[in-house]
């Protein structure tokens, strides 16, 4: 028994040395971003906003924020009004070819970005279509559209469908039913796909980096040009910003869940 | 009541047409691009000639790159299996009531922007990064030690990315174990060893290969790390694509080696599927 309990706290070392090598490098970012040094770099010397502020004024990197909100709001609306419904058939019908099709729709994961980043551009060449935010928003709504159907199909194994079967038998209409009982059973698998896809989209940089146009450059395509040079302690302090907001929002997004959840009781 | 069989297809209808349309059909376009001719004005001229492949295989050069990526990505493996199966046993074992908020903590690195992630490497391994600082304010060495740009820190980058997948896939697969299995070993008077090693492991081997298979075919499509974290040497062959398409604009070319990319991955993973069965990586994915 002795012999266990030391392998155990072997294990429980080691596991808490995975999270400080995980989180050593994140937290450095935050760090690093109040250094008023010029060079983003150890040792601390001092501790200073200014770096923020120079970056609350660079109308480029605003312009690339406007336009990663703008492009992951549009692929969430877009990724789940498609994958939502492609979830409900998936778990509710049986039909023939499902699992191939649900292989088929799943599928873009496995493929590289590079792959889909090359075969999207080419065939609007083909097509002779110039760069555009629309073509953009089309690549978003492909690469995200596998993650929505996984976690809108986890979501929706766990409603029954019996609650719709009641209502339509008590007399209620198609319309009523689905506005009734299915919407409101729906809303948080739709709001974890809208939430997944916007977060995927607002992250991505190399299928992005094939389609985006100088004029609608996303906030890692511009980070990802700034890096060209050296490491500054803008970039740090934007990474900091990025990081602030990524977590906050499923974090928040986990909170708003749980209330949804406990209010639908 | 009989359920409607159209319905199911109307459903889907919007997820099929996109994804054959901005998917399979692009796909497609980038194989019959593969065998096209590129004129030396920059044109692209159709044909059917193997040229593009051939070109590839000409010599050792762009191979190499292929094997290079290959030999990344099985050391990723191989270090994401050695960090992330004990992390994923703790997981399964610990009966700490913070265990939700750890699993959370492991999986918060995925919702922050991979770039970030990526160069933030740079602030460690740096010549004047946090090690090195810590090395030569302790004294120990004089000038900083060179861990950037080379191929260490592309796989430093990679697994900072690639761990969170490989724990929960592995976790999922622990946490289907019927524990009153190991109390079954261990009352038959195995220890505590012995009974991981018979029943633990073996059951937990299907989320492992999921893992690799999946942590494999990712890094085999990397861009990013080799280009923030690698040196001129260390470029992979998603590099070496988008060198060749907006690069050099030679799409026959960057279309053949997509393929080949392609057809590789395709390979790994049909038999892969065929011999282990492929949905335990989706399933252990809808979890996270």
């Amino acid at each position: 028994m002795k012999k266990f309990i030391s392998g155990w706290s072997l294990i429980k070392l080691y596991t808490l040395l995975i999270y400080v090598w995980m989180f050593t490098p994140i937290v450095a970012v935050v760090i690093l971003a109040f250094n008023p040094q010029q060079f983003g770099t150890f040792p601390m010397e001092g501790f200073s906003f200014k770096w923020f502020v120079k970056l609350s004024r660079n109308a480029t990197i605003l312009d690339a924020f406007k336009n990663s909100l703008v492009l992951g709001g549009f692929t969430a609306v877009f990724s789940t009004a498609i994958g939502v419904p492609a979830a409900m058939a998936f778990i509710r019908y049986d039909f023939k070819g499902k699992d191939f099709l649900n292989t088929l729709l799943i599928a873009p994961i496995m493929i590289p970005e590079v792959v889909l980043g090359v075969a999207l551009l080419l065939f609007i060449r083909w097509l002779q279509q110039p760069k555009s935010f629309a073509l953009l928003l089309i690549g978003h709504v492909v690469l995200t559209l596998p993650y929505v159907l996984l976690i809108v199909q986890a979501r929706l194994v766990g409603i029954k469908k019996e609650y719709e079967e009641a209502a339509l038998s008590l007399g209620a209409s198609p319309f009523q039913t689905f506005k009734e009982i299915t919407f409101p059973l729906l809303a948080p698998a739709i709001f974890a796909g809208m939430l997944f896809s916007f977060t995927i989209s607002f992250d991505d940089v190399t299928a992005t980096l094939f389609w985006a146009t100088a004029q609608n450059q996303t906030v890692p395509v511009k980070i990802f040009g700034m890096l060209r040079n050296s490491i500054s302690p803008e970039i740090n302090a934007l990474g900091a910003v990025m990081i602030v907001l990524t977590v906050s929002i499923p974090l928040a997004a986990g909170y708003v869940t749980r209330r949804f959840a406990r209010g639908s009781k | 009541m009989k359920e409607k069989t159209w319905k199911p297809w109307l459903l889907l209808s919007p997820s099929l047409a996109a994804v054959f349309l901005l998917l399979v059909v692009p796909v497609c376009f980038v194989i019959v691009y593969s065998f096209w001719l590129r004129a030396p004005s920059g044109q692209d001229i159709p044909a059917f000639q193997m040229g593009n492949y051939a070109k590839f295989f000409a010599d050792f050069f762009y191979p190499s790159i292929l094997l290079k990526t290959l030999r990344v990505a099985l050391e990723t493996v191989f270090f994401c299996l050695i960090m992330g199966y004990i992390p994923a046993y703790f997981f399964y074992k610990t009966e700490s009531r913070f265990k939700p908020y750890l699993m959370v903590l492991v999986m918060l690195p995925f919702w922050i922007s991979f770039i970030i992630r990526t160069l933030s490497w740079i602030n460690i391994l740096g010549d004047s990064g946090l090690i090195n600082h810590l090395l030569m304010n302790m004294g120990i060495i004089k000038s900083p030690l060179a861990m950037l740009y080379n191929e260490g820190a592309v796989i430093m980058g990679l697994l900072q990315y690639l761990l969170p997948f490989m724990i929960m896939n592995i976790y999922v697969s622990l946490d289907g174990i019927d524990k009153s299995l190991v109390e079954a070993a261990k009352s038959l008077g195995c220890t505590e060893w012995q009974a991981f090693r018979e029943v633990t492991l073996p059951l937990s081997l299907p989320g492992v290969s999921a893992g690799c298979l999946l942590v494999f075919v990712l890094t085999c499509g990397t861009y990013l790390p080799p280009m923030i974290l690698g040196g001129p040497g260390n470029g992979m062959i998603a590099n070496l694509i988008f060198k060749r398409v907006i690069g050099t604009l030679d799409w026959p070319f960057g279309s053949a080696i997509s393929t080949i990319l392609l057809l590789l991955l395709i390979l790994i993973v049909y038999t892969y599927n065929r011999y282990l069965g492929i949905n335990q990586i989706f399933k252990s994915m809808s979890n996270s």
